[in-house]
């Protein structure tokens, strides 16, 4: 307990003096290795009742090594922070491979294969200590909107069940070693409030301070939330618990992100994080932004002065995070309005 | 100290700071404050409870409170309900909601589906310090600020220092213990009642007062709010007073500190517009003042409180000024006065054209700033137009002769051109001159003289300062001059320059001519004139109103709303050219080139219309048109234009939802400084819509159309009973008694057409809404009356029941007669195509009938009836009169009066010429009439989109033949107070929407139809996936 302290102490402290950087995508690394149906079942799901492939959480029991490696690559490329293979990691979106009663295993195996190396890392160069960051998806349901056309009064999921699963994930990612959360990804606050109650609950009940990230996720021109708030009112309705950073991610590329981060960047007292898509997707849906031409982009934010971390979302590869490392490394940190 | 904002969401941000305003919280959406909010409620009749919340946020509430108390209704239920039912609403969705309840788990359960951050109202010390601290931290965990009454174990805060120790102990436990950020924390005082006879009440309002001041100096950060209505609860029954009382009150709370309330706008009067005798009582009272304020008030009330219940006419206005005379009989819309006070002004002006532009606009202002706050109400708007129209009508033989010149030298009357001290010496002259003219002025003036040329009228000899010019067009301020020198006095021998200088520095054109030009080359001295008539600037002093064109479009007949909006924007002074009905797109086109006009108005009400107004956007885009194209009308809609007619016509059409938004979307567009910027918001937001239609377009499943009619409304024909009609064949009905239908009318439509929402009768006793409402009741009525004494509308109907079937799912066949033989027509009818839940039929009106197949005899029926014969030249002749409002009126009743018929020989059907519910009881209510066995489905109305369905019908009744009604190349009819449609008289028959169909269905649709692919989608593109 007292040593998570000492983090938050120290991540706050490192935050004043420099911006640090978050690792790229997860999913994109994936698929570079080709799992069958077979790699993803491995042994111990061999005879697991519903297809697993496609469900990327569960690579942290099933082929660990990959994901060690991945979390390898984008550390050696220079992230400070590298988020756990637990996107999909709540109750709620593993009840599509039912694999809700391995939740818990889930977040608790993928934090401590992060947290393994990422010690490696600040073993060998203390000057730069690492971060894992748990990773909280937006689940596969939303909480303010209605499924079905007919009934907008109808629900898929309450607030209640969303908290439970999110608190279950969150404990695990925290007994597993995570030294923050990341409630990433947003696109219903809803969602994302229900989230940082369960935090708050275990904050409270084990007396614990655990910093935590929220990133929104603005779904297109229209500068919304898929659920519909402008990106200032997202930041209203998610600021009511001290949090280490507020920022955006995924759906757009840095270049179509700038003017909502600028908006989050002068309204809020946070420290700010971006981590956007390698641009947007092409006719065959890749993102194809290089890494220099993504760089670049981020060198705005850099310039206008407003980010603290920034990382990769979508198509983001480790080459990506190291061409950012290389322009974020002559810049000073975003000072917040107070 | 420095304070944090009290930042708050709903999907767009509000922010409160030392800055802001006093923030308007609505109120209407709370079941203990709103008996109709309640019943709504109750009813859960979700839909109208929506509206009422959309209503306040389009009134400018910045927060909507809602509350769900009330011992009938499953609280929590009902709270997240309606919650969720208003996310899904973005314009009510974007500002911040105000859980209201006095049950916490009513208030947990709100918080838990709101996104943005809200305001909890409330919670307090009542139960004690733990469970204070409890319910402090939960809201402070799930992101919302609080409002904290001034309550504790003891009891609610009455005094001052009450008020001071509750605040106090509050902020410190929730600032200090918990945590919570001040600028989240928001008291409510307790506003109490004042002037209630008891002695200890005379202080509540300076209590409440002085204590906010004190929190606002000793508690940092912190809001002031309150329940305003509690003050004057005293007065109920008198507005009059409680508006004043709540306007001084909140001027003064407000200076404190006070910067929210829950308040209903309607219910305050402007504090500067209290009259002085009773802001003085009032004052008295609520700042507690005087020992007996409370004697005193009351007595006063009761002499404000007489007048209006006697409804003795108040006259104490015409002691007023005369601006603010006029200004009240336009916004009272009186006319008794008018031209009494237009006359006054005339005579004060330098021009009669001034009356109007100042005068009339002045009060023309206040009421468009009433009407687009939402103070007043669209048949209150009427009425001023009529003011408006009668007084215009009388300045404007002034006006016109005012055109005919240019300000006299010496300012004074148009007529007096002359220089006044050389006029007598020059009359004498000119008169002489008169009689002795050239054989070329001879000339000229034969052509010229008695308007001959093109109307336009001369005078010859005419002294204008101390010229005698030779003939002048006055209107136009054209001087001709025909060879100079010698008509001028000898004394004052100016040469032409000169003199041509100093006419034209006075406002005039001058042209010359010699002798030689008018004796040789009468012909181009002609049209050199005319050319320059034509080609002149306008008059000075005529500031030229912007000019709008509006039209109802070819093939439809419907012109109610159109005829508002004209009304509307005509008393914004903007010149309409109205076009009418069953306009030509041609014929708009050719008027807006001619008029050149700076905006193009089109109103449709019925489908076809929309594709009439695409066709237009795309016709003025070829023809390179740059004015803005308003699109009006009850089937228009935000997404149809932004998706259908707004990408046609690159420079700009807006969506005008109704009328009082008519007023702002003009000025707007006009507004030479903004208008570029307007439209090209407009166009983005259109932009916005588009996405968002075609992405959620996409996401919509179908069922092919084989699999749709798998999915029919299953009926056991097997085991159905079909009774037999009584009367087979077609009837006629003629100078039908109209009084009989008056009870048949159904009001709530016809509230409406008025923009006065809500239902019949409730809205009648509306608190927002219910005075106009009744006033307009009052109008119909009269004017119903009139109607129907002297027979000035005729209605007439024609139906006929016949032996029918369903052949192939989806076509029923009409027989000839009951062998079943021959077939009389075909109705074609279209299907359900969206994917159903489990359980849930595809359903196509064809299955209400028993199929062929099943060897049951089935029947189906069909119907015209109309009221509109007479409609129009009634309307005309109030229209002529300036009298607006009663041609609406009549508009709108034969209307209700079509539709009452329809009801009526329903009725008539069911019981006694199909006769299958012979015992049916007739109960005019909307609840009951659902129950009723059978329909009447309209073609063009949901369940029968296709409006071509409406030919067959005519062929089948020979309704134009029977009763004279039309259909127009749209199929609209004509009179437009007429309705038509089928009788399905089966159990099972219901009302539904047709929704979207695919491609399939409307190529097979076309081929049952026998019709090009091109005109079937035509008519069906609204219901085109």
């Amino acid at each position: 307990m007292g040593e998570k302290r000492l983090i938050m102490q120290k991540i706050e402290e490192i935050l004043k003096e420099k911006i640090l950087i978050l690792d790229g995508a997860m999913g994109t690394m994936i698929q570079q290795y080709n799992f069958t149906e077979e790699d993803f079942r491995g042994e111990r799901f061999k005879d697991f009742p519903v297809p697993l492939k496609g469900n990327n959480d569960l690579l942290s029991i099933t082929q660990p090594e990959a994901i060690r490696e991945i979390h390898k690559k984008y550390l050696e490329a220079g992230a400070d922070i590298i988020e756990t293979n637990t996107f999909s990691g709540t109750t709620i979106a593993m009840a599509d491979y039912k694999m809700e009663d391995l939740v818990y295993e889930l977040n608790y195996e993928s934090a401590k294969i992060a947290k393994e190396i990422a010690n490696e890392f600040t073993k060998n160069e203390p000057k730069k200590p690492r971060f894992v960051a748990g990773s909280m998806g937006p689940t596969n349901k939303t909480a303010s909107m209605s499924p079905e056309v007919d009934d907008p009064g109808f629900r898929a999921i309450t607030f209640e069940e969303l908290k439970t699963a999110y608190k279950q994930q969150a404990e695990a990612l925290i007994d597993g070693g995570a030294d923050l959360l990341l409630v990433e990804t947003v696109f219903d606050t809803l969602n994302a409030k229900a989230a940082l109650f369960a935090i708050e609950e275990i904050k409270s009940e084990r007396k614990i301070h655990i910093p935590v990230m929220v990133s929104g996720t603005i779904t297109d021109a229209s500068g919304r939330t898929l659920s519909g708030q402008t990106a200032e009112a997202f930041l209203i309705s998610v600021s009511h618990i001290p949090l280490l950073t507020v920022g955006l991610n995924c759906a757009l590329g840095a270049k179509q992100l700038t003017p909502y981060l600028q908006i989050i960047s002068d309204k809020t007292s946070f420290a700010v994080s971006a981590h956007p898509n390698a641009g947007l997707p092409n006719a065959f849906g890749e993102y194809d932004e290089s890494p220099q031409d993504m760089a670049e982009q981020i060198k705005e934010y850099l310039d206008k002065n407003l980010v603290n971390i920034v990382g990769g979302c979508c198509g983001t590869t480790p080459d990506h995070i190291k061409a950012i490392a290389e322009v974020v490394k002559d810049y000073k940190p975003r000072i917040a309005v107070q | 100290m420095d304070c944090k904002k009290l930042k708050l969401s709903g999907l767009e941000p509000l922010i409160i700071d030392e800055n802001s305003n006093f923030i308007n919280i609505g109120e209407r959406t709370n079941v203990a404050g709103s008996r109709k909010f309640l019943r709504l409620i109750k009813e859960e009749n979700y839909d109208e409870a929506l509206d009422i919340a959309r209503h306040q946020v389009e009134g400018g509430a910045q927060i909507i409170d809602i509350n769900m108390d009330d011992g009938l209704i499953d609280g929590k239920k009902a709270m997240v309900d309606f919650m969720n039912l208003i996310a899904a609403e973005p314009d009510i969705a974007r500002v911040p909601i105000m859980i209201d309840s006095s049950k916490w788990e009513i208030i947990e359960a709100g918080l838990q589906v709101a996104q943005g951050k809200c305001i909890v109202n409330s919670i307090s010390l009542k139960e004690g310090e733990e469970n204070f601290i409890n319910q402090a931290t939960l809201i402070k965990r799930y992101g919302a600020a609080a409002i904290i009454m001034a309550f504790d174990e003891v009891g609610q805060a009455d005094s001052y220092e009450r008020r001071l120790e509750i605040t106090k102990r509050s902020y410190d436990i929730l600032v200090n213990k918990v945590g919570f950020p001040p600028q989240d924390i928001i008291f409510d005082l307790n506003i109490f009642p004042v002037a209630t006879g008891m002695d200890e009440h005379k202080s509540n309002a300076t209590d409440f007062i002085d204590a906010t001041r004190w929190v606002k100096e000793n508690l940092p950060c912190v809001s002031v709010s309150g329940g305003l209505s509690n003050v004057s609860f005293s007065f109920r029954g008198n507005n009059t007073v409680r508006e004043a009382m709540h306007s001084v009150f909140l001027y003064h709370a407000i200076q404190a500190g006070m910067n929210m309330g829950i308040v209903n706008p309607t219910m305050l009067e402007v504090y500067d517009e209290i009259p002085k005798d009773l802001l003085e009582h009032v004052e008295d009272v609520i700042l507690n003042r005087r020992d007996d304020a409370t004697e005193r008030l009351l007595e006063f009330a009761e002499t404000v409180k007489g007048t209006k219940k006697e409804q003795i006419i108040d006259l104490s206005w015409r002691k007023k000024s005369l601006q603010d005379r006029i200004t009240h009989a336009l916004v009272k819309g009186v006319d008794a006065f008018i031209i009494e006070d237009i006359e006054e002004a005339r005579q004060n002006a330098d021009e009669p054209v001034e009356v109007i532009e100042n005068n009339l606009m002045t009060g023309m202002s206040v009421v468009g700033a009433f009407f687009g706050s939402g103070k007043m109400f669209l048949p209150q708007v009427v009425k001023s137009a009529r003011v408006m129209k009668k007084a215009v009508a009388y300045l404007t033989p002034y006006i016109e002769e005012m055109k005919e010149a240019p300000k006299s030298p010496k300012g004074t009357y148009h007529w007096q051109t002359a220089n006044p001290v050389l006029y007598g010496l020059l009359k004498d002259h000119a008169k002489k001159m008169r009689n002795q003219p050239t054989e070329a002025e001879s000339l000229l003036w034969n052509v010229l003289n008695g308007k001959q040329l093109e109307g336009y009228k001369f005078r010859r000899q005419h002294i204008i300062g101390e010229y005698i010019i030779d003939f002048i067009c006055l209107r136009e301020n054209l001087i001709i001059e025909v060879d100079g020198l010698i008509h001028q006095l000898p004394e004052n021998k100016a040469n032409d320059k000169e003199r041509t200088k100093w006419l034209e520095s006075e406002g005039y054109r001058v042209i010359r001519f010699t002798n030689k030009d008018v004796l040789t080359n009468l012909d181009f001295v002609l049209e050199s004139i005319l050319k320059t008539l034509k080609a002149l600037p306008l008059g000075v002093g005529r500031a030229e109103a912007a000019k709008i064109l509006m039209a109802t479009v070819k093939g439809d007949v419907h012109d109610i709303g159109k005829n508002i909006v004209s009304v509307v924007l005509s008393c914004n002074n903007y010149k309409i050219i109205d076009l009418g009905v069953m306009v030509p797109p041609e014929k708009i086109i050719e008027a807006a080139k001619k008029e050149s006009v700076d905006v193009i108005g089109l109103s449709g009400l019925i489908t076809p219309s929309l594709d009439e107004m695409v066709f237009l956007a795309k016709e003025m885009e070829r023809q390179n048109f740059k004015v803005p194209l308003l699109i009006g009308g009850a089937t228009t809609s935000k997404a149809h234009t932004a998706v259908k007619i707004d990408p046609e016509y690159k420079y700009g059409v807006v969506h005008v939802l109704d009328a009082s938004k008519a007023v702002t979307v003009v000025g707007d567009l006009l507004n030479k400084k903004n208008s570029e910027k307007y439209l090209k918001n407009i166009k983005e937001d259109y932009k916005k819509v588009r996405k968002g239609f075609y992405s959620r377009a996409k996401k919509k499943e179908f069922l092919t159309l084989v699999e749709a009619r798998n999915n029919k409304l299953k009926i056991d024909w097997v085991n159905e009973i079909i009774p037999t009609p009584k009367f087979i064949g077609t009837k006629v009905f003629e100078k039908i008694n109209l009084k009989k239908l008056i009870d048949y009318i159904d009001w709530t439509p016809f509230f409406r057409t008025w923009e006065l929402h809500g239902k019949f009768p409730e809205i009648l006793t509306d608190e927002k809404v219910g005075e106009e409402a009744t006033k307009l009741f009052t109008d119909a009525k009269m004017m119903l009356k009139r109607i129907v004494k002297n027979n000035l509308l005729e209605a007439k109907a024609v139906f006929g029941i016949f032996p029918a079937n369903t052949v192939d799912n989806d076509d029923i066949e009409v027989y000839e007669n009951s062998f079943r033989e021959s077939v009389k027509a075909n109705f074609i009818t279209l299907r359900q195509q969206g994917k159903k839940r489990a359980g849930i039929a595809n359903i196509a009106l064809a299955d209400f009938i028993a199929p062929k197949e099943s060897k049951k005899e089935d029947y189906i029926g069909a119907f015209c009836v109309t009221a509109g014969f007479g409609t129009d030249e009634l309307a005309r002749e109030f229209e002529a009169e300036h009298q607006d409002y009663e041609a609406i009126m009549v508009k709108a009743i034969a209307d209700r009066l079509a539709e009452a018929l329809a009801e009526y020989l329903h009725q008539e059907v069911r019981r006694q010429f199909w006769g299958y519910a012979s015992d049916e009881q007739f109960i005019n209510n909307d609840l009951v009439k659902e129950k009723f066995r059978g329909i009447r489905p309209a073609p063009g109305y949901p369940s029968c989109p296709d409006h071509t369905e409406k030919r067959t019908i005519w062929n089948l009744l020979k309704v134009k033949e029977n009763i004279g009604v039309k259909l127009t190349e749209g199929l609209s009819m004509w009179p437009a107070a007429s309705v038509s449609g089928y009788y399905f008289a089966n159990k099972k028959s219901k009302y539904f929407g047709l929704g979207k169909i695919t491609k399939e269905q409307v190529q097979d649709f076309a081929k049952r139809k026998n019709m090009k692919i091109d005109e079937a989608k035509k008519w069906l593109s609204p219901n085109l996936e």
